[in-house]
């Protein structure tokens, strides 16, 4: 049963994530993204993590799309614009693509890709989020910590970028 | 554990069903007259002036986009914060903690403040 | 306070100090309208108060749930890029000047790169090596943008944006196969849990590991966007770009590899050594064909990498302290020769190596200074870089590594050309007729060019206290 909702989730994430690189219209293939986003969360949740999913539907879905769609508010990226980039880099791009598919089908196939199962069992994990929070604010407090000044500089660096944009300077 | 998501599965179901319906009513009755406009970005049903690049659309927005991803990872941070607040041994340790941790992001918001980040001008 | 944490905030201190100077200085510059620089000097003088405890800052056990480590190792590498970052605020006061972008936000942001860089010396633990190395990326990518409206500069800032998130998301792979195949972040813990055994997981994610780092230090192939981006930034932050970013990455690589993943030293060490031997000679080869300073000193930059890599392959303490020993000669010859690039480059002039021409009979000092520079890169006794060299060097053949030190010795041989190369036109021609003449150097520009000069000739001609410093700084790495 909860493979059959994997298989669901995943498919629809694949077949979303080829159409936000498919769709013409930039607004449309954001759309897409959301959908993407969304079976993402949906196999978070299957695999036990709510909050994950949470984080996923809060920041991906949420802020990481507004920005999406204010950079084509911006930009305005035509689809003439978009066909220029790709130059003739598609067949090595597959190539490479194929190649990293084949040897990690291999290994996965092979069963060389192993790992031990975490210490959690399925009442333990019950408490998903507890657990995250309490390594998260014990352990791991230093990085967290860290966390907030690398969330200051890229506040710091927006404005800084943003603001200095529009005053006069020297050409370089 | 599973079994408590499906009430929000099945009304997942339940609005995708509906909205693929309002559009496949809509596609049925309504009259088809695509134009280059309409099929734009943004669209609004007019011509567009000029391009969005040369400054109609002010990059002011960025600012406020970055301001809402930041301050939207940090409420991230209080959900498992606030679920484990209520054990008596780490509470008082971890509430500091995250007082630090907001005040290093508020600096920043002052900071946005005063270099007029925030000014809708 | 939860027990077995181990709270200890002396051993975090030198973290500490610089964060709470930068969030002084980005106060500060909210009140102060008109004379930045002032910003830059209450960072130059906190630095200088702070060295001390960076340099003294030894609890060689692991801190904060085993996340961070104040050894000798953090405290060596602290110091370079306290060091660094001194530098290049001193240079950057006259430099932001002079392309009129005067602005406070500058030096905070050095600052809070300057965090990121101790934060990734002083982990115990992949997040907290991954934390370090965004902060001081993202610092980074803001300095390099820094002239908004110099294409050259938004060209470079948006290579290295783009190629940095792409590294970091490839070195966030294989730290989550790490975690993955031993189920704990922190080194010593990957360490026992694995001992020595074959694990692909693990082997995945020590090669897309190697790939991250590979991208922060410049090693062939992943060395692209260095040239663009350290043409297009600002002067002095290519030199803190070339010193303090690149030896906080071969901390963060020494620390991973050797504290992590001790057992798997033979398989990842032959990886590296493709790496290095490649790095090496690919590096100053094209640099011969520069005729942009800043460009060649990019691509003996990346023939420096691939010469410091050696260390680690070799993995023994001689090495190992090469590599720290390096890193500390490097930090004073490259920010001397940058320096100096810094006081000419004004306006596209000064960009191209035969502009230098004739500069021994317009600015003597400043082209002799220049020369031992670039003789100290080149590794021409009795300079700091002679030293630095021959010990990784010998530490190779020492360790029988007898083709990667003959390639080293090649590269070397090579990379004299393009050095000596500016060192001729500054010596041997005669300045165009009609030419501007070269900027005179100002006070703070004087400071800075003594204390690189001194520092490069210093540890060439008495390394002994140094080494003895680097040997002790690497001690812990290999317990």
């Amino acid at each position: 049963m909860e493979q059959f909702f994997f298989y669901m989730f995943a498919i629809a994430a694949v077949v979303s994530a080829v159409l936000v690189i498919s769709v013409r219209n930039p607004v449309h293939s954001a759309f897409y993204l959301i959908v993407c986003f969304l079976q993402v969360a949906a196999i978070y949740i299957l695999l036990r993590s709510p909050f994950l999913a949470a984080v996923q539907l809060f920041i991906y879905v949420g802020a990481i799309m507004v920005l999406f769609l204010f950079a084509v508010l911006v930009l305005d990226i035509g689809r003439e614009q978009f066909r220029e980039r790709f130059h003739g880099q598609t067949v090595p791009a597959l190539a490479a693509i194929a190649g990293l598919f084949v040897v990690m089908g291999i290994l996965v196939v092979s069963g060389k890709i192993t790992a031990p199962l975490g210490p959690f069992d399925e009442p333990a994990l019950m408490k998903n989020t507890e657990v995250i929070g309490k390594s998260l604010y014990t352990s791991y407090i230093f990085p967290f910590e860290i966390v907030s000044i690398l969330l200051l500089i890229a506040l710091i660096g927006a404005v800084v970028l943003v603001m200095s944009g529009q005053g006069k300077e020297n050409k370089g | 554990m599973l079994f408590s998501y499906l009430p929000i599965l099945v009304m997942i179901g339940i609005a995708t069903v509906m909205a693929i319906g309002a559009l496949f009513m809509s596609f049925v009755f309504r009259p088809s007259n695509p134009y280059r406009e309409k099929l734009s970005p943004w669209e609004c049903g007019m011509e567009p002036v000029g391009d969005a690049n040369t400054g109609h659309f002010r990059v002011h927005f960025f600012i406020i986009a970055i301001l809402f991803i930041v301050f939207d990872v940090e409420t991230l941070f209080l959900f498992p914060w606030a679920v484990i607040l209520s054990e008596k041994a780490l509470s008082a340790f971890i509430f500091v903690e995250m007082v630090v941790f907001i005040a290093i992001l508020a600096v920043g918001l002052i900071y946005a403040w005063v270099k007029g980040a925030l000014e809708w001008v | 306070m939860p027990a077995g944490l181990n709270i200890n905030f002396y051993a975090v201190m030198p973290e500490i100090l610089v964060t709470a100077l930068a969030l002084i200085v980005l106060v500060l510059d909210l009140f102060i309208r008109k004379n930045k620089a002032a910003l830059g000097w209450v960072s130059v003088i906190g630095l200088i108060c702070i060295l001390p405890f960076a340099a003294y800052t030894n609890e060689p056990y692991p801190v904060f749930g085993g996340t961070i480590i104040a050894d000798s190792f953090s405290a060596f590498f602290n110091v370079i890029f306290i060091i660094a970052a001194i530098f290049t605020i001193l240079i950057s006061m006259d430099y932001l000047r002079k392309i009129g972008v005067d602005r406070g936000e500058y030096y905070h942001i050095i600052l809070f790169a300057t965090v990121g860089m101790m934060v990734m010396g002083a982990a115990n633990d992949l997040i907290n090596v991954y934390v370090g190395l965004e902060l001081m990326a993202l610092s980074f990518y803001i300095l390099v943008a820094y002239r908004v409206k110099s294409s050259r500069s938004v060209e470079g800032a948006l290579k290295y944006f783009v190629l940095g998130a792409l590294s970091s998301g490839i070195l966030l792979y294989g730290m989550s196969f790490a975690y993955g195949a031993a189920g704990s972040t922190n080194f010593m813990e990957i360490a026992g849990e694995l001992g020595k055994g074959d694990n692909t997981y693990l082997t995945l994610g020590i090669i897309l590991m190697a790939v991250g780092f590979g991208f922060k230090i410049a090693a062939v192939p992943f060395h692209m966007w260095s040239p663009d981006v350290y043409e297009g930034a600002p002067t002095p932050v290519t030199a803190l770009l070339s010193v303090g970013s690149k030896a906080a990455a071969f901390a963060a690589f020494l620390r991973v590899f050797t504290a992590a993943f001790p057992a798997f030293q033979a398989d990842w060490s032959s990886m590296l050594w493709i790496i290095s031997a490649a790095t090496m000679i690919f590096g100053a080869v094209v640099a011969i064909s520069q005729r942009n300073i800043v460009r060649m000193l990019a691509y003996s930059s990346i023939a420096h990498a691939g010469i410091i890599m050696i260390g680690l392959i070799v993995f023994n303490d001689t090495g190992l302290a090469g590599v720290a020993y390096y890193l500390l000669v490097y930090a004073f010859m490259n920010m001397g020769a940058f320096t100096i690039v810094a006081l000419f480059r004004n306006k596209g002039r000064f960009e191209n190596i035969d502009e230098y021409k004739g500069l021994s009979t317009t600015r003597p000092l400043l082209a002799f200074l220049m020369a031992l520079f670039l003789l100290s890169l080149a590794g021409i006794p009795p300079t700091g870089g002679f030293a630095a060299k021959f010990f990784i060097l010998s530490a190779a053949i020492d360790a029988k590594y007898y083709w990667l030190a003959s390639i080293g010795v090649v590269s070397t041989a090579i990379s004299l050309f393009f050095y000596a190369k500016v060192i001729f036109y500054m010596y041997m021609k005669e300045p165009d007729p009609g030419a501007e003449i070269a900027p005179a150097s100002g006070v703070i520009y004087n400071i800075v060019l003594f204390c690189t000069a001194v520092g490069t000739v210093f540890l060439g001609v008495y390394p002994a206290p140094f080494i003895d410093m680097a040997v002790k700084a690497v001690r812990p790495l290999l317990m």
